[in-house]
């Protein structure tokens, strides 16, 4: 049903959509913290030379510097690895940039386990939790190259704070080229009766070829793609799961905090039925290739088909 | 107007002030006032004389002087000041750190209080905003200058070194950066705390222009800042490092870490004001 296009890292798709962006609206300054080429953030060094921000390794002035551009105006994003993007200035972005409701667009690269042989100091796992109990924060893990465009671009015109997670490694690229983005829309991928899954990020091609091998075993697999956790499409996600009763969630991300936490508790409170999370369990990463790290860690497309089992023996 | 007078004007602007500090963080029995005390010279001068500012609060401050505090905790001068501006009623510093206040007990922007533009409390992280704000007023090609106001105390933070650094490699040369050179903080002096060293060579030696002036001298502060402006647009920051004496100038208050943040009581209160002439009328 989906035709992978090619194979390109998520942050090529945020590297060109900034880059486009940045052509479009005038407004957009790029800061990056002594990482451009990893953050593909050249292209519009290269051709904006003035708006964009080499910091240097600082990350926690380049929070602060982004939210007293949006003083005048401007929409900075704001380019490291994922953790130095969050857990290392989550201060700096609680008082400057949340509380204060500055419109920063943090942009974060190599995020979760397929980072790979740097290790666990650099594979950050908590960072959607942390962004997620921020008050107005908008949670953003697009699964490829075409959406990670679509979105670094869509972000420009919502006016508030917005955390961006993608990643390093070249994935399956098998969304629309020129897809619209719209914050906060779930996207039903393929349609089925007898479980949901919902999927963030990396994980999202990974559902989509375990519903193809469920197919095969008669099993009937929704795949959504939940491209933004926060706000989460509780609609969608409702909807869903009142057809199939129940649910299967798969992220690059500790279990505890991220996209299946923030399923539960809605189901919790509105519609109570069996869950299981395919996430990284209470532990830090280590250095390894990121296919043999997502299969250590449970992470990968079996994974997944062994949760949707476990899940309909619940049900 | 003669200069003098309008010093002796500045003056009395600032023992109001002064008055509105105690009688604020008395109401609630909370608050920082020895640090509100001993800058009050510098925020009358500055929002009374030193920035062309506009009262008619705008968040983008566009074509205008902008003002970061950076050490938060001195809300209540930050408060008078801004009240006695005109940015909101006077009247409403009754309303300091009481529920359902736009004057919370550390500045913010969610209650959306005209004259705050950024969140302060949580130190160190006030010069990385100015300096953004600075550098938006570059790419927009507006000359009025950024100001901002950071506690001696706070420069432990590290990350105040970062936005140092960045401001003179970047040669952001339109903002002004004091520091409350007081030698005060929570657990004792700076020196017992954790040494400044000498901080002149220091802010030097990142690549500032640095100034020196005494922040209770109401006519040494409009001196100073005068040539700070003259300095913006030549390439480097600018630097302020201004002497204050906490709790200035309450006799049995003043210079001491103790009441960085206490609130006194009846007692206290009557005998503090009585030192400061009631000038332009209690809130």
């Amino acid at each position: 049903m989906y035709t992978v296009q090619n194979t390109k890292a998520t942050r090529d798709g945020f590297g060109d959509g900034l880059f486009e962006i940045g052509s479009q609206n005038s407004d957009v300054v790029g800061l990056c913290a002594d990482l451009t080429e990893s953050l593909k953030m050249n292209k519009f060094k290269e051709h904006f030379p003035d708006r964009f921000v080499q910091v240097g390794i600082a990350e926690a002035n380049m929070i602060g510097i982004a939210a007293g551009l949006t003083i005048g105006g401007k929409i900075p994003y704001t380019g490291t690895f994922a953790n130095f993007s969050t857990g290392r200035v989550y201060d700096q972005i609680r008082q400057s940039v949340a509380y204060s409701g500055k419109n920063v667009k943090i942009c974060a690269s190599h995020a979760g386990l397929t980072l790979g042989e740097d290790g666990a100091t650099h594979q950050i796992l908590e960072d959607i939790g942390m962004m997620r109990m921020l008050p107005h924060m908008v949670v953003i893990n697009p699964c490829d190259y075409n959406q990670t465009k679509a979105a670094t671009m869509a972000i420009a015109d919502y006016f508030g704070p917005v955390y961006l997670r993608f990643g390093r490694p070249a994935v399956p690229n098998f969304t629309a080229p020129d897809q619209k983005f719209e914050i906060g829309k779930a996207l039903h991928l393929i349609e089925g009766k007898d479980v949901s899954i919902f999927a963030t990020g990396h994980l999202v091609w990974k559902a989509i070829e375990a519903q193809d091998e469920l197919a095969k075993l008669g099993i009937s697999a929704e795949v959504i793609n939940i491209h933004t956790i926060k706000p989460l499409d509780e609609d969608a996600v409702l909807a869903s799961v009142t057809k199939t009763r129940c649910v299967v969630t798969a992220e690059e991300h500790q279990r505890n905090g991220g996209l299946g936490d923030a399923i539960a508790q809605l189901l919790a409170r509105k519609l109570p039925l069996p869950i299981e999370m395919v996430a990284v369990n209470d532990s830090f990463g280590e250095s390894g290739k990121p296919d043999e790290l997502m299969k250590k860690y449970g992470l990968d497309t079996p994974d997944i088909i062994t949760a949707v089992h476990k899940v309909l023996q619940r049900r | 107007m003669t200069a003098e007078n309008d010093i002796s004007q500045l003056q009395r602007i600032a023992s109001q002030i002064r008055r509105d500090i105690l009688r604020m963080v008395h109401a609630v029995q909370s608050g920082h006032p020895g640090g509100s005390l001993g800058c009050a010279d510098f925020f009358t001068a500055l929002y009374f004389n030193i920035m062309n500012h506009n009262p008619a609060f705008n968040m983008d401050g566009q074509g205008e002087d902008i003002f970061f505090l950076s050490n938060g905790h001195i809300s209540p001068v930050f408060y008078s000041a801004l009240a006695h501006s005109g940015y909101f009623p006077v009247a409403e510093l009754a309303t300091f750190r009481k529920l359902n206040t736009r004057l919370q007990g550390h500045p913010a922007t969610h209650e959306h209080l005209p004259g705050v533009r950024v969140a302060s409390g949580s130190l160190g992280q006030g010069m990385s905003v100015a300096i953004g704000a600075a550098l938006a007023k570059k790419l927009n090609n507006d000359n009025s200058i950024v100001y901002s106001l950071h506690g001696d105390g706070e420069l432990n933070e590290g990350q105040n070194w970062e936005a140092l650094m960045f401001a003179a490699h970047h040669k952001v040369d339109n903002i002004i950066s004091t520091i409350d050179y007081n030698h005060q903080q929570i657990d004792g002096t700076t020196d017992q705390v954790m040494s400044l060293g000498n901080l002149k060579a220091k802010l030097e030696s990142f690549g500032w222009t640095v100034l020196e002036m005494n922040g209770n001298d109401m006519q040494e502060i409009i001196n100073t800042m005068g040539r700070a402006k003259a300095y913006c647009n030549h390439g480097k920051p600018i630097a302020v490092m201004m002497k204050t004496i906490m709790s200035y100038p309450i006799d049995f208050m003043m210079d001491s870490h103790k009441w960085h943040g206490v609130a006194p009581n009846n007692e206290q209160l009557e005998k503090a004001l009585s030192q400061l002439e009631e000038t332009l009328g209690d809130y």
